[in-house]
Order: C-alpha cells, then sequence, then structure tokens
C-alpha cells in the first residue's frame, strides 16, 4: 500500500528541497555567472515557499498524512511561516557577511536551508521518529556552519562544544524515546497520549519523558543544560548565531511544545515540575549571569538563555486550571515576538561589527553621535527584549503573566512572581548597551559615519517594523497565536 | 462638533507623535524650525485641550465624555477605550498646559549636551504617555501609557543630566519598574478573578471588586499600592526622586513633579480605589500612616539640604504626602483636596523648578549656602520665588492652600469604615508638617533671596527675568493666584465624579 501524498499540503517542503539541490548544483555548473548567484536563489526560494504556505492557511482545515506522523494545521502553518521570514532575514544579515570572507558561498546557503528544511518538518511532526528526523536535520547543518571561520580557533572551538552537547543530546532523547516505544508500542505522539490515558504508567516511563526533555532542554538551552551557549555564540560567525538563537531555537521550542501537547499532556506529574524547574533556572541564571557579561554576543546569548526562560513559563503552568489555550497562546506569541527582536539586535550587532571591529559592550559608547539611526534601532530592539511597553516585547510578556494567572494555581502564581523579579533584573544589561550608546563619549575620535550594506538595512528595518508595529497592535501576532491550536 | 467629541482624545493623546514624527524628519542643523514645531505641535495639542474642556459637560461630571470605545487587542479582551469624567480633566488639561510652557522655556536654555532635535521628541514622547494615561479607560492601555512616560524621562536624565546622571536614570527606571511589573500582575489577577472577566476600569468599578474576597482583594491591592506608590513616591519608595530630581535638567525636572508624579496619585483614585474598595478600605490606614511619615520625613529632610533642586524634591515628598493622605480618607471631601492639591503642586512645584533652574543658569550652582541677596541682584526673579515658595507653604488664597487645609479637615472624619482616632492622630501629625513645610520653605526664601550678595557673585552678570522666562511663568502664576481666589473653578469639576467614586466607602 502506498502512503496517499497531498502535494499541496508538502508544497512548502518541496520548494525549499528544490532550492536547496538548485543552491548546489548552480554552484558546482554557473560558478561564474553572478546571476545564477546562490544567495539569490536561496532567496527567492525561500519566498516562493512562503506562498504554498499562505494558500494552505487561506484554505484552512487539518491535513493529516502518514496515519498521523505528519500534519498540517494553523500550528503547523504558522511555525513554517515564521521559520521562512526568519530564514529570509538571516540570508539578509548573511550575504555581505559571507561575500567578504573568502570562504565557500554556496555551501553556506545550502547548510542554512537544509537546516530549515528541518524546521519545516518539525512544525508538522506528529511523532517521535519524525521529530527526531527533524531535529538531526535542523542542528547537524549548524554544526558546520558554527564552525565556518575555519581559520579562527574561537569559531572551532564553537563548533566542537555545540557538535559534542549536540550529540550527547540527541543520544540521551534517542534513549529515552526508545523507552517511550517500549512501553506504548507506537511512535506516533496520539498513541502514546492514548497509552498515558489508560493508567497503569511505569515508573519508567516516567524516566523515559524525563530523558526525551533533557535532550529538548539542550536544544532551546535551557538551564542547566546551556553550558555550550555562550561559547557557541560567541565563535560562531554573528549571523549563524542569529540562526541558532533565533531559528534553531524556535525549533527546538516547537518540537517540545508539539511533545507536551500532543503527547504527553495526560502525565501532568512527569512534565510540569521539570518545565517548572527548567523555566525558574533558566530566567534566574540567564538573568544573573548575563549581568556580568562584557561581550555583547555573550550577554546576548545569557538574554536568549532567559528569554528561553521566560518561553518556558507559560508551558510550566499549561495544565493547571484552564490554562492549557492561554498557554500554547503565550508560546507561539512569545516565539514570532521573540524572533522579531533578536534577529533585530543581532542584525545591530553585525552592523556595528562592520565598523568597531569589536565585540566588547564598550565599543558602544558614543554611537548614538556618530550613528543615530541605527542607535535609535538598537534601543528599540533592547527595550523591545526588556519588554517595555510600547514594544512588542512586552506584549510578549504579558501573554506569559497571562497564562501564569490563568493557571491560578500557588506553584503557577510563584513561577509568575520569580518572572516578573527576573523582567526588572533583565532591564539592567539591556540599559548597560543602552547607556553605552547615549550617555558616554566615543573613546576614539569621532568615528567616520557609519555605512550599512542595503541588504542588512533591510533586515534591521524589517524587524523594527515589526517590532513597533505589533508593540502598538499586538492584535496581529495574538490573532497568529490564537489560531495555533492543535 | 459631533466628530470632535469622537476623536478629541485621540486627537490629544497622538498629535504629539504626529509632531515628533514630524521632528525627526527636519535636519539636524534646522534648530529653529525643529523648536517651532515643537512648540506648534504643543500648542495645538493644548487647544484641543481647551476645547474640550470647554464642550466639557460639567453638570454630568461623573461621566466619561469624550468616549471613545474600539477593539484593540481582542484577543485578550482589551480595547482601546479613552474617556475623562471629572477627575482627569483638570489633570490631562495640566500635563498639556505644562507641556507647552516647558517647551518655551526650552527655546533659549537646552542643556548639554545641546541636540534639540532629540530633547523635544523626547518632550514630545513624553505628552503622549502623560496625556494617555490619564484619558485610558482600560487596564491595559493604562499599563502602556504609564510605562510609555518612562522611556524618555530615562534618556532626558541620562544624556542631558547632572554628573551623577547615569546612576539617576537607571535608578528611576529600575523602581519604577518593578512597581509597574507587580501592577501588571495585579490587573491580570484582576481580571481572571472579577465576576466580569474585562480590562474595562469602567466597568470594574462598577463591579466594584464584587466577587473577589476580602482578602484577595486586599493582596491584590498590594500589587497595585506598589506600582502607584513608587510612583508618587511614597515612604520608603521615595528614594529615586530626590536624584532623579537633582540630575534631571530644568525641565526634565518640571515635567516629573508637574505630572509624572500624578500619575501614581491618579492611579490610586481612577483605578486601585473603585475596583478593589475592601481592599482600600484596608490599606487606608497603612497608607495614611506611610502618607504622615513622608510629610514630616521630607520636612526634615527638607531642613538638611544644600541644594535648592533637591531641596524642592524633598518637599514633593512632603506635599505628595499630603494628597495621599487625602485619598487614604476615602472621603469625597479628602479625595477633592488630593486631586486639587494634585494640580497646586504641579503648577507651583513646576514653578519652583522652573526658578531653580534658572538661578542655576545664573549662578552656576544651586547651592543654597552660595547663593543671596537674590532680591536685590535679580529683584523680579526673587519676587517670584518668594510669591511661589508663600503658595508652596499653603499661604491662603494661593492655590497651595486648597490643597492642604481641606485634606487636614476631612482626615478628621474619615469614611464610616476607618477607624476616626488614627486619622485624628494624622491630623495631628500632618498639622505640624504644614509648620514644619513654612520653617524649610522660608529658610530657604531667607537664605536665597534676602540678605547680601555674596562676594563670590558680587560682580557676577545677572539677569533678571527674561523675556521668555515671562511667557512661560506668567501663566503658572496666574493660575496659582485664581484657584486660590477660585478654589471651587477645580472643586465643582471634581465632586461629582469624586462623590460617586465614594459612595462605596459610605463617606
Amino acid at each position: 500500500m502506498t502512503p496517499q501524498l497531498d502535494f499541496h499540503a508538502f508544497a512548502p517542503e518541496i520548494v525549499l528541497t528544490v532550492t536547496i539541490v538548485t543552491v548546489l548544483l548552480a554552484d558546482l555548473f554557473f560558478a561564474d555567472r553572478e546571476w545564477l548567484a546562490a544567495p539569490r536563489i536561496a532567496t527567492i526560494g525561500v519566498l516562493a515557499a512562503l506562498i504554498p504556505v499562505i494558500t494552505l492557511a487561506v484554505d484552512g482545515g487539518n491535513r493529516v498524512m502518514f496515519d498521523g506522523a505528519y500534519v498540517v494545521d494553523n500550528y503547523a502553518l504558522a511555525f513554517k511561516g515564521l521559520f521562512l521570514v526568519v530564514a529570509y532575514i538571516t540570508l539578509l544579515l548573511s550575504v555581505d557577511y559571507i561575500s567578504e570572507g573568502d570562504y565557500h558561498r554556496s555551501e553556506y546557503y545550502f547548510l542554512m536551508l537544509t537546516s530549515v528544511l528541518g524546521m519545516m518538518i518539525m512544525a508538522s511532526a506528529r511523532d517521535l521518529i519524525t521529530m527526531f528526523v527533524a531535529l538531526e536535520t535542523i542542528t547537524l547543518p549548524t554544526f558546520v556552519l558554527a564552525g565556518w571561520r575555519k581559520h579562527d580557533t574561537r569559531s572551532n572551538e564553537a563548533a566542537i562544544k555545540y557538535y559534542l552537547i549536540g550529540v550527547l543530546s540527541s543520544a540521551v532523547m534517542l534513549y529515552g524515546m526508545s523507552f517511550i516505544f517500549g512501553f506504548s508500542g507506537s511512535t506516533l505522539l496520539t498513541d502514546v497520549a492514548d497509552f498515558i490515558r489508560q493508567g497503569d504508567v511505569p515508573p519508567l516511563f516516567v524516566v523515559a519523558i524525563f530523558l526525551t526533555l533533557v535532550g529538548f532542554a539542550f536544544k532551546i538551552s535551557a538551564v542547566p543544560f546551556h553550558f555550550w551557549v555562550p561559547d557557541t555564540y560567541e565563535g560562531a560567525p554573528t549571523p549563524v548565531t542569529a540562526f541558532i538563537s533565533v531559528a534553531s531555537k524556535t525549533g527546538g521550542f516547537v518540537g517540545l511544545v508539539t511533545l507536551i501537547y500532543v503527547g504527553f499532556f495526560p502525565s501532568v506529574d512527569s512534565w510540569q515540575p521539570i518545565l517548572w524547574v527548567l523555566a525558574a533556572a533558566s530566567m534566574t541564571v540567564g538573568n544573573l549571569v548575563a549581568l556580568r557579561q562584557t561581550n555583547i554576543v555573550r550577554m546576548l546569548a545569557y538574554s536568549s538563555i532567559a528569554q528561553g526562560g521566560f518561553i518556558l513559563v507559560p508551558l510550566a503552568v499549561a495544565a493547571d486550571g484552564s490554562a492549557a489555550q492561554a498557554s500554547l497562546q503565550a508560546v507561539v506569541t512569545y516565539l514570532l515576538i521573540y524572533a522579531a527582536m533578536n534577529l533585530g539586535v543581532f542584525a545591530v550587532v553585525i552592523a556595528v561589527a562592520r565598523r568597531t571591529h569589536s565585540g566588547e559592550i564598550s565599543s558602544y559608547a558614543g554611537l548614538g553621535q556618530y550613528a543615530p539611526a541605527l542607535s535609535v534601532l538598537m534601543t528599540v530592539f533592547l527595550f523591545s527584549l526588556a519588554g517595555i511597553p510600547p514594544l512588542a516585547g512586552w506584549f510578549a510578556k504579558f501573554v506569559m503573566f497571562r497564562a501564569v494567572f490563568d493557571a491560578g494555581t500557588p506553584t503557577a502564581i510563584t513561577l509568575g512572581v520569580i518572572a516578573a523579579v527576573n523582567s526588572v533584573i533583565a532591564f539592567f544589561y539591556y540599559a548597560a548597551v543602552v547607556r553605552q550608546i547615549w550617555f558616554r563619549e566615543p573613546a576614539v575620535e569621532r568615528r567616520p559615519t557609519m555605512e550599512v550594506p542595503i541588504a542588512l538595512g533591510v533586515a534591521i528595518s524589517l524587524c523594527a517594523a515589526l517590532v513597533i508595529i505589533v508593540g502598538l497592535y499586538p492584535q496581529l501576532f495574538a490573532r497568529v497565536g490564537e489560531l495555533a491550536q492543535f | 462638533m459631533d466628530w470632535f467629541d469622537d476623536w478629541a482624545l485621540t486627537l490629544a493623546v497622538f498629535l504629539p507623535v504626529v509632531g515628533m514624527v514630524i521632528l525627526l524628519a527636519i535636519p539636524r542643523a534646522d534648530e529653529q524650525l525643529q523648536k517651532i514645531v515643537a512648540l506648534g505641535t504643543t500648542l495645538l495639542t493644548f487647544a484641543v485641550g481647551i476645547v474640550i474642556l470647554f464642550r466639557f459637560d460639567y453638570d454630568n461630571g461623573a461621566a466619561l465624555q469624550f468616549d471613545v470605545n474600539q477593539p484593540w487587542i481582542d484577543v485578550i479582551n482589551s480595547r482601546y477605550h479613552m474617556g475623562i469624567d471629572g477627575i482627569s480633566l483638570p489633570l490631562l488639561v495640566l500635563s498639556m498646559f505644562i507641556t507647552v510652557l516647558c517647551v518655551i522655556y526650552s527655546w533659549n536654555h537646552f542643556p548639554e549636551p545641546h541636540n534639540p532635535k532629540a530633547f523635544l521628541a523626547l518632550i514630545l514622547l513624553l505628552e503622549v504617555g502623560m496625556n494617555g494615561t490619564f484619558a485610558a479607560q482600560d487596564l491595559i492601555l493604562f499599563f502602556v501609557f504609564f510605562e510609555i512616560v518612562l522611556l524618555p524621562m530615562f534618556f532626558m536624565i541620562g544624556v542631558w543630566g547632572g554628573p551623577n546622571r547615569e546612576y539617576a536614570s537607571i535608578k528611576f527606571f529600575l523602581f519604577t519598574l518593578f512597581g509597574s511589573a507587580l501592577m501588571l500582575l495585579s490587573f491580570l489577577a484582576l481580571f481572571f478573578l472579577s465576576d466580569v472577566q474585562t480590562f474595562d476600569i469602567a466597568e470594574l468599578s462598577e463591579l466594584g471588586g464584587s466577587g473577589i474576597i476580602e482578602s484577595t482583594q486586599t493582596l491584590i491591592f498590594a500589587g497595585m499600592f506598589l506600582g502607584f506608590a513608587i510612583k508618587v513616591p511614597m515612604f520608603p519608595f521615595h528614594t529615586w526622586l530626590p536624584d532623579a530630581h537633582t540630575e534631571a535638567p530644568t525641565v526634565g525636572s518640571v515635567l516629573l513633579a508637574a505630572v509624572m508624579l500624578k500619575l501614581g496619585t491618579y492611579g490610586f483614585i481612577r483605578i486601585a480605589l473603585p475596583t478593589l474598595p475592601d481592599g482600600a478600605v484596608n490599606w487606608a490606614p497603612w497608607i495614611g500612616v506611610l502618607a504622615v511619615i513622608g510629610i514630616i520625613y521630607g520636612a526634615f529632610c527638607c531642613l538638611a539640604q544644600t541644594d535648592m533642586k533637591r531641596l524642592i524634591a524633598f518637599s514633593s515628598v512632603a506635599h505628595m504626602g499630603f494628597i495621599m493622605l487625602g485619598i487614604a480618607t476615602l472621603t469625597d471631601f479628602g479625595i477633592n483636596a488630593a486631586i486639587f492639591g494634585m494640580v497646586a503642586h504641579g503648577l507651583i512645584t513646576g514653578m519652583l523648578f522652573f526658578l531653580a533652574g534658572s538661578v542655576q543658569h545664573n549662578f552656576g550652582t544651586r547651592e543654597i549656602r552660595r547663593l543671596g541677596g537674590l532680591l536685590t541682584q535679580a529683584p523680579k526673579m526673587g519676587w517670584i520665588l518668594g510669591f511661589t515658595t508663600m503658595a508652596s507653604l499653603g499661604l491662603p488664597g494661593l492655590a497651595g492652600f486648597w490643597g492642604e487645609f481641606p485634606v487636614l479637615l476631612s482626615a478628621y472624619q474619615p469614611a464610616a469604615a476607618l477607624s476616626e482616632v488614627t486619622f485624628r492622630v494624622y491630623m495631628v501629625i500632618a498639622a505640624i508638617g504644614t509648620v514644619l513645610a513654612a520653617g524649610y520653605l522660608l529658610w530657604m526664601l531667607q537664605r536665597v533671596a534676602m540678605g547680601k550678595v555674596s562676594a563670590e557673585f558680587a560682580d557676577a552678570d545677572i539677569h533678571d527675568v527674561t523675556r521668555i522666562e515671562w511667557i512661560t511663568w506668567t501663566p503658572i502664576l496666574v493660575l496659582v493666584l485664581v484657584l486660590g481666589i477660585f478654589p471651587n473653578l477645580l472643586f465643582e469639576t471634581t465632586n461629582a465624579s469624586v462623590t460617586q467614586l465614594t459612595s462605596v466607602f459610605g463617606g
């Protein structure tokens, strides 16, 4: 029996796959023709893949394939759209950075798009094996991308650390998944949920859930599984860091959310306490360590750990009271907003580093005097990350708190208070950069005006527009979060 | 003019945004045009305010007027709901009025590092937040406007401030951010626990916390209390204020004192009291005691200050203590007086900060010890200082009196649910505070304005009040006098809303 294929449902993945192959082949045979340059093909492919995502969304309805292992619903489409937009912005960030280095160009785009393909699959995966394959497709290319600057020892270190931890976490996760399959007799998440509902869940099954969650905790860099993050972020080329911290992390979150909501949900006691601890630890440790950083990328690394903690908060209270729907809404909305503001901040870091050749926070001193526009946008992104209205970040934090209060249990409220205190602490290190930019004098003689390449400028403007518009009219993303239910 | 009623508040809040965008498009070198655009925008906004003043239905002051209610964030049941009643009206107009004066005063006095474009843009953004807070009728909308105010003030202090500006700006921000985070949590708790899940302030006030048990109300009130009390600021959360005021540029101090502090007290009156009446009754004695401590503590701190601006800042702590005491009585008499106090304090303390700024500009210092004989060197400025000081210490016939004396009277007979003895003790202590206020203010006046010109500045070239300063100050001085003689202008505006508000407290 051959499976029934719904080509419309697969169209985004197919377009992306064709693009990936074209990028490689074009480089092989037509390397000297500029109009067939890899970034151009990649960009067109990514935007073309968005079209079927939109038509599928307009069409509506759930498309279930492979006995429920692969589902295209609103949840999947929301994230597919997000991943493609993130990929587009990352391409804009990369173009000048990669073409100015003397390394292979097309391989970079090939690897990045392959990772995006993994994310697209992850959004639809409702089966343990599909999820595992998707996760590996996401991470394997990023190991290579992290080590892109071959002659830089830091870049090598970044790649090796990322690789070792990544493989370890995959092994742990796979081990846990094998137990789950062993007990429930199926890899389909819905079957796993049915097995849990039947009642007699053996203790080892709880261990299996724990191991699977630990695997994902590495991917989303939750404390205490975060040790690779600062070194990898600092060593990797900055566009790759932006990609890892936004796209790859979101990929991990998408998998985790599917796993919890579709599979493990009935077994509340086995996953909720773990997520509670991960959330509290990630927020607190991430924020406190970020306070001490002097390098902007390391600071953003810890900031992204802390943001991951905030995103975990609604998940950790999802089973309390009537919070399930509000929590899912909160996670989706937060991830959308996080993508816009974090990509934006990295885009500015790339733009500034082109001129200053430094990643130290002190090198931002007086930026406001010689690059006012860039400085205003950087301020917008940082304050958005800090959650200050009227920038999008406030709404992300708001929906998180809303989920907490919808749950309403004492443990949930406790987590909410921890989150509230943390969001105040977080302001301090974001403001440290803002203070350098506006309150300090430039260290060297007035630097010449900063030239921002067009692609980078477009990326920054896109992110800034999103952050400001969503901040003023949050309904835009909130509606997506509301629709993206299982 | 129906379209005006629908659009009035939206215009009042968002005209400054339009001005800001135009301002940002002007090249940096063209300073004259920047100033004109900023002035034009604030004047236009103020004109909207004047028309609102005339079209406001005073016989129906308790009802929400100029009501706008449009969908905003459906997903969380939050709406773009704006409206004003007798309580918001004077504060909204005060905010517009002071902003215009601040732009005029800045005309030739841009503090270092100059950059009028950014400075004026921040003033306009600040006005958006201030006007919006006074007009918002939805908790989330209120929260957003309440927070918008922080950013411009943060930069105003941090970029144009005094030597210790970085510390002062971050302290200011962290304090208020902490308070508003807890305030937001309270809003959410209120949303989920109310009988009707809504963020609409009017609806929540009508519900009056029904369905929420008293102990929970007290807890939710605690969160709001922190948010608003830090903003007011009440003792012991006031420590950011002297630093922020001392370091801020003159205009920043004026806006901070005249309008921003009122956001906290307004929050108490608009949100905390009506939505959580049981919580308010439980908290009122504690608010009262902190208010009274603030009055006495602020006064003693004033006596110890050597810097003019810092002294005025601490006097703000004391004055805000009176306002909070009035609110804590939960009576219509007390709250009417508190609102009067808010307007009067806004005008008078704003004026004092203007004067401190001009003294600093003239003498290059605000150190009281080094000053003296202002009346000899700049007699007009000296007399204005004398007049404002008298208003500030509550001389009958000037506006300050009506913010202070009725508060004391109201504490004699607080709302039925509250202990009379406690509040009468507060009344006596607060009355001592008025004596201390006279003490520190007159002492400052004596040392700064009277006596001989200090040798240091004997030959200095001191300007008396300039034309720009006359234009800025005359309206304030006139208003202080007019409100002092005809206090009913204000009392009659606020009374209907306040009576409606306090009816739940039986006072």
